[in-house]
């Protein structure tokens, strides 16, 4: 299984704001484990929903060059189930950045438009680890941003263009 | 306009709460980051940015708190320093040298016997209102 939890951005304003989309599906292995006979999605994979969507932005703001980890939830809050069939929007907003790190305010909804269902309120704190952790050594490459989170925000910036 | 120590004290024991997950109650002018309020390493960087966001009044000129200057990031690299360290007790010159890069805190109970251990206990509540309010009101 491939770990990834964003389908596509829709909207990218570098170091500004993020949203994903993420169309959840029966056909999903994670429906089925939490509870028998009612799939629903896990609170903590809509968290890395977010810290997906959020963490990109993040990464991107200084060109992918810092290992960006997710450091803290400071504050989730979520508002209701979602079942197979819904489709999640990742809004991530940037609070605060810095070279350290940066906080991120999150909303998720099931549409695109501030109407639409609320899902959940998330707060995350990112830290840029080799400015954190002095002293403690890290592989020279990027382990965290790798092709598959690369290629969602190539895929967004090329408008998918392929011609049939 | 200038902030009184209450209401900077206000606003810090907020940030606090919210950061840390403690009741308010537990924010008392001397509580320890670390040993009262358990604050890890991480917790940290999260203050700062909530610090910035509490006392930023105009958005178009973000308040902002200089890397390792309210909590000093390099200490660490000082407490290998033979010359400020031996046998785990802070030389004079290493005194010296954390009151310096802490000029907020308060010494008075550290300084009967500093040693790296203990250094964390230089970060309280207050020492984060002492800092806050020197910045607003400078």
């Amino acid at each position: 299984m491939r770990w990834i939890w964003i389908d596509k951005f829709i909207e990218f304003t570098p170091r500004t704001s993020a949203t994903a989309v993420k169309n959840v599906s029966l056909a999903e292995e994670h429906l089925h484990d939490l509870y028998p006979d009612f799939p629903i999605m896990p609170h903590t994979l809509i968290i890395e929903g977010m810290a997906q969507t959020a963490g990109i932005l993040v990464g991107e703001a200084r060109n992918f060059s810092e290992k960006v980890i997710l450091a803290k939830i400071g504050r989730a809050t979520f508002h209701q189930l979602v079942r197979p069939g819904d489709t999640l929007y990742y809004f991530a907003k940037i609070s605060q950045l810095n070279e350290s790190g940066a906080s991120i305010e999150g909303i998720v909804r099931t549409g695109s438009d501030a109407a639409s269902p609320l899902v959940a309120e998330i707060e995350l704190m990112f830290s840029h680890i080799d400015k954190n952790l002095a002293g403690a050594a890290f592989p020279e490459h990027n382990f965290v941003f790798t092709d598959q989170f690369r290629d969602l925000l190539k895929t967004y910036r090329s408008g998918a263009q392929i011609p049939l | 306009m200038p902030m009184s120590r209450e209401e900077v004290y206000t606003k810090v024991q907020g940030v606090l709460v919210d950061a840390l997950g403690v009741d308010a109650e537990e924010v008392t002018p001397k509580a320890k980051l670390r040993e009262d309020l358990g604050a890890e390493s991480i917790d940290f960087l999260d203050i700062v940015f909530r610090l910035e966001k509490a006392f930023t009044t105009d958005p178009a000129r973000p308040f902002k708190i200089p890397r390792g200057e309210l909590f000093p990031d390099d200490l660490p690299n000082l407490m290998n320093d033979e010359r400020y360290v031996k046998d785990g007790k802070i030389t004079p010159e290493g005194l010296a040298e954390l009151k310096k890069r802490m000029p907020f805190s308060d010494f008075s109970e550290f300084d009967k016997n500093p040693t790296m251990e203990t250094a964390s206990s230089l970060l309280t509540v207050d020492t984060v209102v002492n800092y806050m309010q020197s910045k607003v009101n400078h």
